[in-house]
């Protein structure tokens, strides 16, 4: 984009300059790392990051001030394991660049280069409180999904906030059907190409990875080097607690591996063995169902039972047929269900650290997006009320500190059909 | 049976030029012989009854509780007396009579067991495996001979999730959406049973599942065949109809006159009930403008569109829908998982209410299903924001009088209101909040579920001795 045109989109979008100091006051703060909300607290960000929030701070000289009486003040949403930015429409092939079926590269696969900020998802879901997303391809010819990316909500041209942020494998049930058909050839595959990315790291002048029968490509065995030396985490999307226990064995053999796990339906029952290895989950929310034989004893008392065996636990989106926004419903869920005799959930804090700080966390991004803490990136919502309340919407969003746009093509949408009849002229010519 | 309004001013026109047909060919196609002809025998309109009981309950009375009584009605600090599988009595103050159980509903809520109108548990199963998938007989566009009950699995944990997480009390299982016409779909009573007969709603209506857009023209088109389009679907689905009305008037004259039968067409049986008024159409359809070329596609063949399902668009076309007496079932939120739900907006079921247009939520989910008492709740929240003002009484119409209505069965149920089937379920706070979940749950006055009694908690034979059976789920 030229310069002109960058110009030009911020002044349509009216960003005021992130380097403003503003002080967000009197509201319920949240600081989404777990804690439980305070109430007429503060919040000041300044330079595009947050300085301080909580009781007692103090609003600095020349801060301009939002008054959030009556309101709350959250980090904004992370939604893990989107497509949010790659997809128009999931159902539209043309527009869906989530996946890869016939491409002979796979762990190389880098979704970053498709991320499109304009998409009309990523202002919708904002508006819904999403401010950050950690985008996953998904598996289409090989276990091997690709590179994952981190975004921005925001609405400018900008939206990167960490390309080739992870790796994402399947090793269950899909695992083995993408590998032909067992979960024995999905490992096989597993440890084939580990073992070619080292030899690739010991000698890439000698690694074929161009010929016809090459079960690797250069690219791939490159990527996968990155893994292997704890550079680049590795999503492990997993259900059965017997796979769980077979993912957690392959860091005696792979030790720098940055495991995190995915899905988990049956994480609960190996849950100190998770927390025993120090290996974050991004869990399905509220699966309870056997929807598949690797899923069994699903509850949705799975993360809350995770969490209280010490295991950090995040939510997928996974499920949100919504749209990500959908995560704070799957949180304050499960708050509910601490109240259902028998079933096990989290507490508010934990509940919305599981949607902010917990994804951030998984994926070694906690020090700079996910909450409130100081130096963090100021991705503010201000809510109408409890933010895991359905009743509750952000009235006002920040993202790197810079004032978000209200309004999306749902809004566009509701606005001109409010009244559904025709006026004097077609709808076509009803627009704000 | 019941019938929905206007339906039967609707059928007037033909009710009444099928018997002049009729009488203008009676006497001249009478067969030569003296024998006297054969009196008309009628096919069986329900050869799969309901073998569904009521089971056990205990007259209960649930007094100081907040009651949303599905009409629009709301008592505080009300009472609600379930009795002898009915609802006895709703109102401020009631008196206990002589055994019963009082509950004391203090901080809770009681409403109407909530009614999906849009469901696949039973033919879309879990575990999701190819074994256990038997909702799309997509072998070809028009499979009005398929019918849900018949693939129904009485053992899907669905049912209980549903039941427990949801306080859900009564569905209607439909066949899914890659034909145009794709099967009859059963109304069940969220109830386990050993069979499916066991579970079905007695005497509920049959439906009609068609479907328009996307999936049919998709399926067949990806198979070389007709429908590839829009234009082809309704083409498949008007020839059909044309094929319809005949195979009706034959037998409409035979059932009268007897003589030798026509030959039987299953497909045709359930096109022939639809043209008479028995079996409503459920038609899964999206986009606006094809809803209102299925509407005058009915006029055309005179039939009533009972419902859209999904109708992700129908907030444009409210007035439409309004003036054709046809409803709306649609989820919250849900958008932009394909080209025709690009367009979703969540503020869909609040503008079709407004404006007088019959609404209502579904699921078509068997995680949804857990929670439409949170999607009328997203749909309050968006109403509200967007300067429709609903109360939440009002909205508990979406959850089970209005599905209710529009599955023919709301004489029995989706509302508490004295004499009708005791499906009710008590919440432990306000439902529209997160924060609250079923605490009991009622289906004609009998106690299936209650949160705090393990044995009050259903576990199917599939997840009987698996990993976390009888766990909360």
């Amino acid at each position: 984009m030229t310069r002109a045109l960058l110009l030009l989109a911020a002044s349509v979008l009216a960003l005021p300059a992130a380097a403003q100091t503003i002080a967000i006051t009197g509201g319920t703060v949240a600081i989404g790392d777990g804690s439980a909300p305070i109430e007429r607290g503060t919040v000041v960000i300044a330079n595009g990051r947050v300085v301080a929030a909580g009781a007692g701070v103090a609003v600095p000289a020349g801060a301009e001030v939002v008054d959030a009486t009556g309101k709350w003040v959250t980090p904004g949403v992370v939604s893990a394991m989107t497509d949010l930015s790659l997809v128009d429409a999931d159902g539209v092939s043309e527009s869906n660049d989530a996946g890869a079926r016939s491409s002979p590269f796979k762990a190389s696969i880098d979704v970053s280069v498709a991320v499109n900020p304009a998409g009309v998802k990523v202002a919708n879901e904002r508006l819904g409180g999403v401010t950050r997303a950690i985008v996953a391809p998904e598996a289409g010819g090989s276990i091997f999904a690709g590179q994952g990316a981190v975004i921005d909500l925001g609405g400018d041209p900008d939206a990167l906030t960490r390309a080739r942020a992870f790796e994402y494998v399947e090793l269950g049930e899909d695992g083995g059907k993408l590998a032909g058909g067992s979960r024995p050839a999905a490992w096989a595959l597993l440890r084939d190409a580990f073992q070619q990315a080292q030899d690739y790291r010991r000698d890439p002048k000698a690694f074929d990875g161009r010929s016809r029968d090459s079960l690797v490509t250069r690219g791939d065995a490159e990527t996968l080097g990155r893994v292997l030396d704890g550079q680049l985490p590795l999503l492990v999307h997993v259900e059965r607690a017997a796979d769980i226990r077979q993912v957690l064995g392959m860091t005696r053999d792979y030790p720098k591996v940055k495991l995190v796990l995915v899905g988990v339906a049956e994480g609960w029952m190996v849950a100190r063995e998770i927390a025993a290895a120090r290996v974050p989950v991004i869990a399905h929310a509220l699966a309870d169902l056997p929807a598949s034989f690797e899923s069994l004893a699903a509850t949705e008392s799975n993360v809350g039972r995770m969490r209280a065996a010490g295991v950090q636990v995040a939510l997928a989106s996974t499920g949100a047929s919504g749209g990500d926004h959908v995560l704070r419903q799957f949180a304050g869920n499960l708050v509910a269900i601490t109240r259902v005799p028998g079933a096990t959930g989290l507490d508010w804090g934990q509940a919305w650290a599981s949607i902010t700080s917990g994804p951030a966390e998984a994926i070694g991004l906690g020090g700079e997006i996910g909450s409130l803490r100081p130096g963090r990136r100021a991705d503010v919502v201000l809510w109408d009320g409890d933010p895991l309340e359905l009743s509750s919407v952000p009235v006002a969003t920040w993202i790197d500190g810079r004032a978000q746009p209200m309004r999306s093509r749902q809004t566009d949408l509701r606005d001109r059909y409010l009244t559904p009849t025709e006026g004097a002229l077609p709808k076509a010519y009803e627009r704000r | 049976m019941k019938l929905g309004r206007g339906r039967r001013a609707l059928w007037g026109a033909v009710a009444i030029a099928l018997p002049l047909a009729a009488c203008a060919s009676d006497g001249k196609d009478r067969p030569k012989s003296t024998a006297a002809k054969a009196p008309p025998v009628k096919y069986a309109r329900d050869p799969y009854p309901s073998t569904y009981h009521a089971y056990p309950g205990v007259p209960t009375l649930v007094r100081n509780v907040t009651v949303f009584d599905g009409e629009g009605g709301r008592i505080d600090g009300g009472a609600v007396l379930l009795a002898d599988g009915k609802i006895a009595a709703v109102g401020q103050s009631l008196d206990a009579p002589a055994g019963a159980t009082v509950i004391d509903g203090a901080g809770k809520y009681i409403t109407p067991g909530i009614v999906d109108i849009h469901s696949h548990l039973g033919d879309y199963p879990s575990p999701q495996v190819q074994a256990l998938s038997d909702g799309n007989e997509a072998t070809a566009p028009i499979t009005a001979d398929v019918w849900a009950e018949h693939s129904v699995w009485p053992q899907d944990p669905g049912f209980g999730r549903a039941l427990a997480n949801g306080g859900v009390t009564t569905l209607q299982i439909l066949p899914g959406s890659a034909n145009l016409m794709g099967g009859r779909s059963v109304v069940l009573k969220n109830v386990y049973a050993r069979t499916m007969q066991a579970m079905k709603f007695p005497g509920a209506p049959y439906g009609l599942k068609m479907a328009c857009g996307e999936n049919p023209k998709r399926v067949y088109g990806s198979k070389g065949r007709e429908p590839s389009t829009r234009m082809g679907n309704v083409a498949v689905d008007r020839q059909t109809w044309a094929k319809a009305a005949a195979y009706k008037r034959k037998w409409d004259k035979y059932e009268k006159e007897g003589g030798d039968p026509p030959d039987r067409d299953i497909a045709m049986d359930t096109l022939r009930g639809v043209l008479s008024g028995e079996i409503m159409v459920q038609n899964h359809c999206y986009r606006a403008d094809e809803m209102a070329i299925v509407l005058d596609m009915a006029k055309e063949f005179g039939y009533h569109v009972t419902a859209f399902h999904h109708a992700v668009e129908a907030y444009k076309i409210a007035d439409l829908l309004k003036a054709s007496g046809t409803c709306a079932a649609v989820w919250a939120d849900w958008y932009g998982f394909k080209m025709e739900s690009y367009d979703g907006i969540g503020e869909n079921l609040a503008i079709l209410d407004h404006a007088g247009a019959c609404a209502m939520i579904h699921s078509d989910d068997e995680n949804g299903i857990q929670r439409l008492n949170q999607e009328v709740a997203k749909v309050l929240s968006s109403a509200r924001h967007a300067g429709i003002q609903v109360s939440d009484e009002a909205a508990w119409k979406w959850l089970s009088l209005g599905p209710a209505k529009a599955l023919g069965i709301d004489a029995q149920t989706g509302s508490l209101r004295a004499g009708k089937m005791a499906d009710a379920v008590l919440w432990n706070g306000n439902p529209f909040s997160v924060y609250t979940r079923p605490e009991k749950v009622w289906v004609d006055g009998a106690l299936l579920y209650d949160s705090n009694d393990p044995k009050r908690r259903p576990v199917s034979d599939f997840e009987l001795g698996q990993p976390g059976s009888g766990d909360v789920k």
